[in-house]
């Protein structure tokens, strides 16, 4: 047999089809998929391997909703008992009444749009999502709440953990230098509020367009000294 | 020997093809990857004077919902060639020619896309042929799997694709201009990467059975150069990236 084999590196810049490891010590975690004994990149992007398990954080694509995800979207339909959430992705989502207002509502007395109203931003928690992909949205954490004012901008939702930082560094740091308040959902989507939002915008773009390469810590904090 | 009318004297001259190639070079290839900013990936792919773009949008929900596939995500592909593409102007919209080849563009592609990864959605593959001058199908499946690679759809691996052919009894890799018009034969060829996978495989003329299995061979090869020329571009499109000097 022949022998196993790693190939790639962490964090290494692969194609699709590119063989990341032989043999069946590895496991093909998210972005990856198994040939035969191969280990083989089925997007663009960079390698992370964990233990055993070897996957690629894709630089492009579209959000696909998992369960626990916390998601900022706007309200685009309004039935008798529940709305129709956009949460940036190929996938509708929906927020019942119930998971969304604590109290008991008469549906046949109230219009259920004092709660929510389309156009409405609000940042929600994925509570379910079935294997046909339908979603479910849940108000029921302490996250959870309706967005008022401010503005939204969409980055890849792969770029998320990198917006983030390493324990929400890099959003700290956004955050202490311009003064806004900024929440950031898992499906890409980001709310700014404040005075200096141009300037975290800008700072949010750069990163977003920046993701892949090392060193982006210091030329954010440059970025956003340079513009105050 | 009868000549068709505008056909040139000889399409090879001492070994040399009309446009000076030897017959087993390509034209000056060009990639371009994320040339349009509205599409969720883009690619533009040139053999010479054929330019092919790709847009890719999608995953995205799909409709009518009826025809939606609950465990997969459907791939329509558009293959149309501008109306100033050719000599003589083409009539824009859906013709035999454009359904057939979306068609076989489509199937071609089927076999690397992972479909299953993207329920009750639609993949959107638009292809425009800005200047034809033969093999646009291949510049077209090019541009199409450097664009699906560009949207972050997960794919096998990438499929290429180059186009073989005879003129004056010579075999020659890619077929361009009056070679196509003139020629023998003409036969496009994809592969998935440089692996001994044929995803498409179309050809008129007459020919032998020695020279359709030299001519699979040198496609073979061809496939094999474009594909490490793809690959290339599609690192260059990262790393060329500014400051790269912390890594």
């Amino acid at each position: 047999m022949e022998q196993a084999m790693l190939l790639a590196k962490e964090r290494q810049l692969v194609v699709p089809g590119e063989v990341l490891a032989k043999g069946f010590e590895w496991l093909p975690s998210a972005g990856c998929y198994r040939a035969n004994n191969e280990i083989r990149a089925k997007q663009l992007g960079l390698v992370r391997i964990k233990e055993r398990f070897i996957g690629v954080i894709p630089l492009a694509g579209v959000y696909v909703p998992r369960p626990g995800d916390g998601v900022i979207g706007v309200v685009n339909d309004i039935q008798p008992t529940f709305w129709i959430v956009d949460i940036n992705s190929p996938y509708d989502s929906i927020l019942q009444l119930g998971e969304a207002v604590g109290e008991y509502v008469d549906t046949t007395k109230t219009d259920i749009s004092v709660y929510y109203d389309i156009g409405d931003v609000i940042y929600a928690k994925v509570m379910a999502v079935s294997r046909s992909k339908s979603v479910q949205l849940t108000m029921n954490d302490y996250r959870a709440k309706k967005l008022i004012g401010g503005r939204l901008m969409h980055i890849t939702p792969s770029k998320v953990p990198r917006l983030i930082g390493r324990e929400g560094s890099m959003i700290e740091l956004i955050k202490n230098k311009t003064g806004c308040q900024i929440i950031v959902g898992q499906n890409g989507v980001v709310w700014l509020k404040g005075e200096k939002e141009a300037l975290a915008a800008k700072a949010v773009l750069t990163i977003e367009a920046e993701a892949h390469t090392e060193g982006l810590t210091d030329r954010i904090t440059k970025l956003l000294e340079e513009g105050v | 020997m009868s000549k068709k009318v505008g056909a040139p004297e000889a399409l090879i001259v001492d070994g040399k093809r009309l446009d000076g190639r030897s017959p087993n070079e390509f034209r000056p290839i060009n990639i371009e990857i994320g040339t349009l900013k509205r599409a969720n990936g883009s690619a533009e792919f040139r053999f010479g004077n054929t330019y092919a773009l790709a847009g890719v949008m999608g995953p995205r929900p799909f409709h009518p919902k009826a025809l939606q596939d609950p465990q997969r995500s459907i791939v329509r592909v558009n293959y149309a060639m501008a109306p100033f593409s050719t000599k003589e102007r083409s009539k824009p919209g859906k013709s035999r020619r454009s359904t057939e080849i979306s068609k076989v563009i489509n199937e071609a592609l089927a076999n690397v896309i992972f479909a299953e990864d993207y329920p009750r959605t639609g993949i959107d593959l638009f292809l425009v042929i800005l200047q034809a001058d033969a093999s646009t199908r291949c510049a077209a499946l090019n541009a199409a799997s450097l664009a699906l690679a560009d949207a972050g759809v997960p794919i096998r691996d990438l499929v290429v694709s180059c186009s073989v052919g005879k003129v004056d009894g010579t075999l020659i890799l890619d077929v361009a201009g009056l070679e196509d018009n003139f020629g023998d034969v003409d036969m496009a060829v994809a592969t998935i990467a440089n692996q001994d996978k044929i995803v498409l495989l179309q050809m008129d003329g007459i020919i032998t059975k020695e020279e359709f299995m030299t001519l699979i061979d040198m496609a073979k090869k061809g496939c094999g150069q474009i594909y490490d020329m793809m690959k290339a571009k599609l690192y260059e499109k990262y790393v060329a990236t500014p400051a790269e000097e912390g890594a």
